[in-house]
């Protein structure tokens, strides 16, 4: 099938695009990797296509007090980098896994936010990070935790006149250790499961985990039951501990929970490894 | 709307609505079929050109989007009499094709990538991730690996400009 018509506007600066977004039936287009797609299929058929690639500032990575901003129109690409900063770490770690070269090339770590699909790497990544969604209307701008941004498959609590400014992931203390393990089919599918692990460690001890996974649900989900029964567990033993707090909680009847205890077990050897 | 752009080095003025893909104006409004349109939904990678030099998919952009870039697509990597270009040569020569429908796909993809990173081929992993990128649904993908082996070796020893 082809796009249903629609009205196109692309407008330079963030004012424009918010105007413009502020019109009933107006679709934000970033990497369009997503959203092309679903107007090819007629599953969206907006007035107006908002396309905000020419949008000055909107490809920037900033870094402030509070952590790592990532504008609008940071390509997964872009975050291949790595370095020291656990956060960074992170994000190079899971890129490998978004999609494909010409996909990550052009689609967005926002756009992935925004569209809310419930396999996406980057959804559980920043819920492990408590990140903070930050999305600007005509009226005015707001900050929406993670926990309280993704409402369902591909459903969000971005209202249609809003726009995905940017995303805050905060800042990791210098040392955490961070890891990412996913299964699916080929190199180029959907995630079956992922799990992002953060963990906090002093003394040879796990202080404080964190894991996010998706795959799981409509949408990703905290195992905040198995964080807290990881608290003070040995580095070495974490891994293990961790296959098996997945498994009582979520049972190992089905692929997707025999998966997730798995995954969450590599998740934090890589992390605690690194 | 109107849309200025250069595609394979010819420049380009064109009234187009914005509901169409760059694929089906570079195909149906400049003639350029080289280019082909397999799944038509960002799986397959047929339709991949190199827009300012990075490989995209042609069915995942609207054509509205490619104003003022340079759009290269597989008709544009030889001159008309002149010799094939390395990924080219090396698809011919590696039998890196059977029945060809995936063929300017794999070919641009190759292109951009061995253009900018030769070395990417002594990774075997980072080659196969890159391939995956595309589907060859003839499986030809060994024929494909040889190809782009010897493509990066000769783009390598080309001088730079």
């Amino acid at each position: 099938m082809k796009p249903a018509p629609f009205a196109y506007a692309a407008p330079t600066t963030v004012a424009e695009a918010v105007d413009a977004l502020a019109e009933d039936g107006a679709v934000v287009l970033a990497g369009g990797q997503s959203l092309v797609l679903e107007l090819v299929y007629r599953d969206q058929r907006p007035r107006r296509v908002v396309d905000v690639n020419r949008v000055a500032g909107l490809a920037d990575q900033r870094e402030d007090d509070a952590g790592l901003l990532l504008g609008a129109l940071v390509r997964h690409a872009e975050l291949a980098g790595g370095g020291a900063d656990p956060v960074r770490r992170l994000l190079a770690e899971v890129v490998p896994y978004v999609a494909h070269p010409p996909i990550r090339a052009r689609g967005t770590f926002c756009g992935s936010i925004a569209w809310a699909h419930p396999a996406a790497e980057w959804n559980a990544v920043a819920l492990a990070l408590d990140a903070e969604v930050r999305v600007r209307s005509a009226a005015g701008h707001r900050a929406v935790a993670a926990s309280d941004w993704f409402l369902g498959d591909r459903r969000t609590a971005r209202r249609p006149d809003e726009l995905v400014e940017e995303v805050l992931l905060p800042r990791l203390a210098s040392g955490t250790a961070v890891g990412f393990a996913e299964h699916r089919r080929t190199h180029a599918s959907f995630a079956e499961v992922a799990v992002v692990a953060v963990a906090l460690v002093r003394d040879g001890l796990v202080q404080h985990v964190r894991l996010a996974a998706a795959g799981l649900a409509d949408r990703p989900l905290r195992l905040s039951e198995v964080e807290e029964a990881l608290a003070g567990v040995g580095v070495a033993e974490v891994a293990g501990r961790a296959r098996v707090e997945v498994a009582i909680r979520l049972g190992v009847d089905t692929h997707q929970a025999a998966l997730a205890a798995e995954l969450a077990g590599r998740a934090l050897d890589r992390a605690v490894a690194a | 709307m109107i849309v200025r752009f250069r595609v394979d080095g010819v420049d380009h003025e064109l009234d187009v609505e914005p509901r169409r893909l760059l694929v089906d104006v570079l195909r149906d409004d400049l003639g350029l079929t080289g280019t082909t349109v397999g799944c038509g939904h960002g799986v397959c990678g047929s339709c991949t050109v190199l827009v300012d030099g990075v490989a995209r998919r042609s069915c995942l952009a609207l054509a509205v989007q490619a104003d003022g870039t340079e759009v290269r697509t597989v008709q544009g990597l030889a001159p008309a009499d002149g010799p094939l270009h390395p990924v080219q040569r090396a698809f011919h020569e590696n039998h890196a094709l059977q029945c060809g429908f995936c063929t300017p796909g794999f070919v641009m993809l190759l292109a951009g990538a061995l253009e900018k990173e030769p070395e990417i081929v002594e990774d075997e992993e980072a080659l196969t991730a890159l391939l995956s990128s595309n589907l060859c649904r003839c499986t030809g993908y060994v024929g494909i690996r040889a190809a782009a082996h010897q493509a990066a070796q000769v783009l390598r020893e080309r001088p730079t400009a």
